[in-house]
């Protein structure tokens, strides 16, 4: 029998590998996923791998204008984000350091990431930095209250905001994904995953056109290792977002304990599951123009007024 | 009658001899005052004041730590009985009150220095110490009358602070509107405590204790709306925060950290007092009031403040927007009261006022920070700034520190009382089957607005004035701010980090504060696991900002040592950020804060309705502008749309009562006749 200290710290580390490793890869899905959809071959599944490991090979150059903050950011940004993935569950109901935080800690750390983010596009100096950092902080402004108001929902359907604890009744009760109420927080947090990943229609990943241009605005002036950290910690967030959308709705085949051989299975049907939800997204991408910015506030609102809805919802059902 | 607290009572006396010091050094004769002595002016007062706050903390922390509720005379006058109390409540904001007034007395010692040979610093000692002994009074008053005459001490000696610089329009302007409207606030206080004690039978706050819930319901609501709407001038509450972002910016800055941090806390005292103390469980309406204003009260402010350019304007809507997500707290926790869920209700309290401590601090930081910006650069104007990092290392630290707390970002200490907050409203769902359980989740939503719209504001806060390249010649030339300025801000700035990451440890002092309000003690309930907190129960919901800390140490620690290995054996160079080809980057291509903030106010603009001007001016030919004028600006709503047309009515009026003033004695002698009569048969009415 092991310590609790102990087994913290272990699925700790077991589910720290596990972002750092499945991280790249699923960006690196969609992107291949993307490219066979719009009949182009693409990169190939492991080019984020690839690009990672280019990353960290190389030196870099900082911006003369830019203080201590640029090269704090990236390390602020991937602690940040990590720590905010050891608080959800990934292959056990039982999240790592579920005592830690809960749901509301995830977002506030996620929070951090991007407060730091944007400082570090305003301490370049130049337009591009600072135009990212006012985009991305009013999407974030506007992105977060229907993100807390699905989150609300899912969270009153458990009577918790600890992960762990949503997780663990949603597997122990039976199947209630068709509830109206789960259905419309599904499709609002749905919303707010496109949003906060950048990805289109309210971002575009691959563009460096100015005048579109939201996250990778905000990181231009960043290379080498440092943006390396960055790219990883944002393919976290990805991640991580996916997981917490699929394990608080669709939480079937989520051991509640940690155990090697159910922690296998777990996995398989984690990856199934993020295929599937990665599936949607490039089909999203694929199907939609990239938004004018001013627009994105409609959708955005969309999702809040769903998610509302859905908490209506649970007086009439 | 119990025996004095000797540490109160020595806080109170060192306050008052600073207080007189000021009056003898700014207006006495002879050597001592500050013309021929200007550093002993500075120094004496405000050592006083340092004196009283340690005495002051050192009080509070024994109250807090065995709590009681002995009543104590003042031998002042004995025209009303002048009781002092120090109960728990009491104790939780002379806490604040010392924290807070010892960073800025510190504070004050280096950043007046610049300003003693040409202004009476004698006369700000005597205003500074004369505000802190208000304050004091007011937090531990135990009788309505002394409680009043405490709050006119307290209102006329920041009115005197805020006009310190009268010689500009602007400050007088403001001052004049802060004392009117102050005093409005004070008559509706009057009115409440006076219908009180007509049911009371005196007006010892001992005799008010949950008796308020007794009153008949017409005069219950009214005594509740008047005190609510009373305390709320004080702390900023929408619609009555319209003073609040005029009068604190033009206060010199160490009184601008005291008047943001404390003194609007005043009206939370006050309202935490009667909700908690005069009132047992009110009707479900109070409470449902209480929220909804306190949620408008926070996005209001966080969407004022987001356009706001002058930095300590900023920081003053701010301050209207955390007193939102306090009144917040104290709305969820009346309805929990009413509901009869009492757990939940000391959730709520303790998050409204340990974020009543919070905002104190970080805010007083913040203001700190600004003031030390402020005198380098000459102006508020963020726009001249920039680049300040560099220059000023330390302000630039202490400012993100703050900056960091106030957006309710772990692990500091604003995320703490914001999680606690969250966590009420969340739990609030289930109290009740009634249409009104989904203002909950909606009232967490729109908090969950506010402090993401309050980080942004903060990006830009923290960015603009410090990072990139400076944006005036006073910018590139800023200087350090004094060490005494320095150390002040290392102090605030350690507290908001101790308060967040140990919560765990230093929330069960709010035992006796629960126990007294709701009667039941939180620590059961909030405390567990040994470094987390919980919300009700483990299983709804735990957090752990220490934990979080830990981590976070360890993975960055980890992450740097790997990142720097690499590094070592790679070339690190600086160079020019990309400026798409220009001819090297100049302050012209940085954003500015209007265009960083000017997103949200064309997506908002419904609710600022923005106005904007070009002008274009010509020399010869009408394709070359010769210069280009630009004018954005936004609507200010409240004073147009409804102090606008009070302020004509009430002009109105009087002049319509000039027709009574017609300046004979003999005329004013029948009014006085005539009114004696009227009280005569209102008072034997039967």
């Amino acid at each position: 029998m092991i310590s609790t200290a102990t087994a913290v710290f272990l699925t700790a580390v077991v589910q720290l590998l596990l972002l750092l490793t499945v991280a790249p890869l699923v960006g690196g899905l969609i992107k291949t996923l993307k490219a066979r959809l719009q009949v182009r071959r693409g990169p190939g599944i492991l080019q984020p791998y690839r690009d990672l490991h280019k990353l960290f090979r190389k030196g870099m150059v900082l911006p003369e204008t830019a203080s201590w903050i640029f090269s704090a950011t990236p390390y602020v940004v991937f602690s940040a984000t990590a720590i905010a993935g050891l608080m959800i569950p990934m292959i056990s109901a039982k999240a790592p350091l579920g005592l830690f935080g809960g749901v509301l800690a995830v977002v506030y750390l996620l929070g951090l990431g991007r407060f730091f983010l944007a400082l570090a596009g305003l301490d370049t100096g130049s337009s591009f930095g600072g135009l990212g950092s006012s985009r991305e902080m009013t999407i974030a402004a506007l992105a977060e209250p229907a993100m807390m108001l699905a989150v609300f929902t899912v969270a009153i359907g458990a009577n918790s905001t600890s992960l762990s604890e949503i997780a663990r009744v949603a597997t122990s009760t039976t199947w209630h994904f068709l509830a109206p109420a789960q259905m419309l927080a599904f499709a609002a947090l749905f919303i707010v995953l496109i949003a906060e990943t950048g990805r289109i229609p309210v971002d575009n990943p691959a563009t460096h056109l100015e005048l579109t241009m939201i996250h990778e605005a905000m990181i231009l002036e960043y290379s080498g290792p440092y943006l390396g950290l960055i790219e990883w910690g944002a393919s976290i967030k990805q991640l991580l977002l996916m997981t917490l959308l699929i394990n608080a709705f669709l939480p079937f085949g989520l051991r509640a304990a940690w155990s090697l051989g159910g922690l296998l299975v777990s996995l398989a049907y984690l990856l199934l599951k993020l295929l599937v939800l990665a599936v949607s997204i490039v089909l999203v991408e694929t199907a939609n123009a990239k938004m004018r910015f001013f627009r994105v506030p409609d959708l955005l609102a969309m999702a809040f007024t769903l998610a509302a809805l859905g908490l209506v919802s649970t007086f009439l059902f | 009658m119990g025996s004095p607290d000797p540490f109160l009572a020595a806080a109170l006396a060192s306050f008052l001899a600073g207080a007189v010091s000021g009056l003898a050094t700014g207006f006495g004769a002879g050597l001592g005052t500050w013309k021929q002595r200007p550093a002993a002016a500075r120094i004496v007062a405000f050592a006083f004041a340092v004196l009283g706050s340690l005495l002051l903390f050192v009080a509070s922390c024994r109250a807090l730590a065995h709590p009681s509720s002995a009543t104590w005379s003042l031998p002042l006058v004995t025209l009303f009985p002048c009781t002092v109390r120090l109960d728990p409540l009491s104790a939780w904001f002379t806490l604040t009150l010392a924290l807070l007034a010892l960073a800025v007395s510190i504070y004050s010692f280096g950043y007046l220095r610049p300003m003693e040979r040409t202004r009476n610093l004698g006369a700000l000692g005597f205003f500074y110490n004369s505000l802190l002994l208000g304050l004091a009074l007011v937090f531990t008053a135990a009788n309505a009358f002394f409680f009043l005459s405490a709050w006119e001490v307290m209102a006329v000696s920041a009115f005197c602070l805020v006009t310190f610089e009268h010689e500009k329009a602007e400050t007088r302007d403001a001052a004049l509107v802060y004392i009117i409207m102050s005093h409005a606030g004070t008559a509706m206080l009057l009115a409440a405590f006076l219908l009180l004690a007509a049911f009371a039978g005196g007006t010892d706050f001992a005799s008010f204790h949950l008796l308020a819930s007794n009153l008949p319901p017409a005069e219950l609501g009214a005594v509740f709306l008047l005190f609510f709407a009373g305390f709320g001038v004080k702390a900023g509450i929408v619609p009555l925060h319209v003073w609040l972002p005029d009068a604190h910016p033009v206060a010199p800055s160490n009184v601008s950290a005291l008047m943001s941090g404390i003194v609007i806390k005043c009206g939370v005292y006050g309202m935490a007092r009667v909700f908690f103390d005069f009132y047992g469980p009110p009707p479900l309406w109070t409470g449902t009031v209480v929220l909804a204003v306190g949620v408008v009260t926070a996005v209001v402010g966080v969407l004022y403040a987001l356009q706001e350019h002058d930095l300590k304007r900023l920081l003053a809507y701010h301050s209207i927007e955390n007193i939102g997500i306090i009144v917040m707290g104290f709305g969820a926790a009346l309805m929990f009261r009413t509901l009869g869920h009492p757990n939940l209700a000391a959730i709520a309290i303790v998050g409204a006022l340990y974020h009543t401590l919070n905002h104190a601090i970080f805010k007083g930081l913040l203001f700190l920070a600004a003031g030390s910006v402020v005198q380098s650069v000459r102006t508020r104007n963020m726009e001249e700034m920039g680049g300040l990092i560099r220059r000023m290392p330390g302000t630039a630290f202490f400012f993100l520190i703050g900056a960091i707390a106030i957006s309710g970002l772990p692990p500091l200490n604003g995320f703490v009382s914001e999680w606690l907050t969250y966590q009420a409203l969340l739990a609030g769902f289930g109290t009740t089957q009634s249409l009104t359980r989904l203002m909950f989740p909606i009232a967490g939503a729109l908090l969950a607005l506010t402090a993401a719209l309050a980080a942004a504001c903060f990006v830009k806060a923290f960015g603009i004035p410090f990072l990139a390249l400076p944006r005036s010649e006073a910018a590139a030339n800023a200087q350090e701010a004094a060490p005494a300025m320095q150390y002040a801000m290392a102090l605030l700035a350690t507290v908001c980090v101790v308060l967040g990451l140990g919560a765990t440890w230093i929330l069960p002092v709010f035992d006796p504060i629960t126990q007294r309000a709701v009667g039941v003690a939180i620590s059961p309930s909030l405390v567990a696991h040994g470094i987390a907190l919980q919300a009700g129960t483990a299983q709804s919901g735990t957090v752990s900002p220490a934990g979080i800390a830990l981590v976070f140490l360890a993975l960055t620690g980890t992450v740097a040592f790997l990142v720097r290995r690499r590094l070592r054996h790679a070339r690190v160079a600086t160079g020019p950020a990309w400026d798409c080809g220009l001819p090297g980057l100049t302050s012209d291509n940085e954003y500015t804060a209007t265009a960083f903030s000017k997103p949200l106010r064309l997506i908002f603009s419904a609710f600022y309705r923005p106005n904007r001007e070009i002008r274009p001016e010509y020399d010869v030919s009408p394709y070359y502008p010769s210069a280009i004028r630009f004018e954005s600006g936004i609507e200010p709503t409240f004073e147009k749309h409804f102090y606008g047309p009070l302020r004509t009515w009430i002009f109105g009026l009087s002049r319509r009562m000039r027709a009574i003033q017609a300046g004979s004695i003999h005329a004013y002698l029948a009014y006085i006749f005539v009114t004696l009569i009227l009280l005569l048969l209102f008072g034997v009415r039967p």
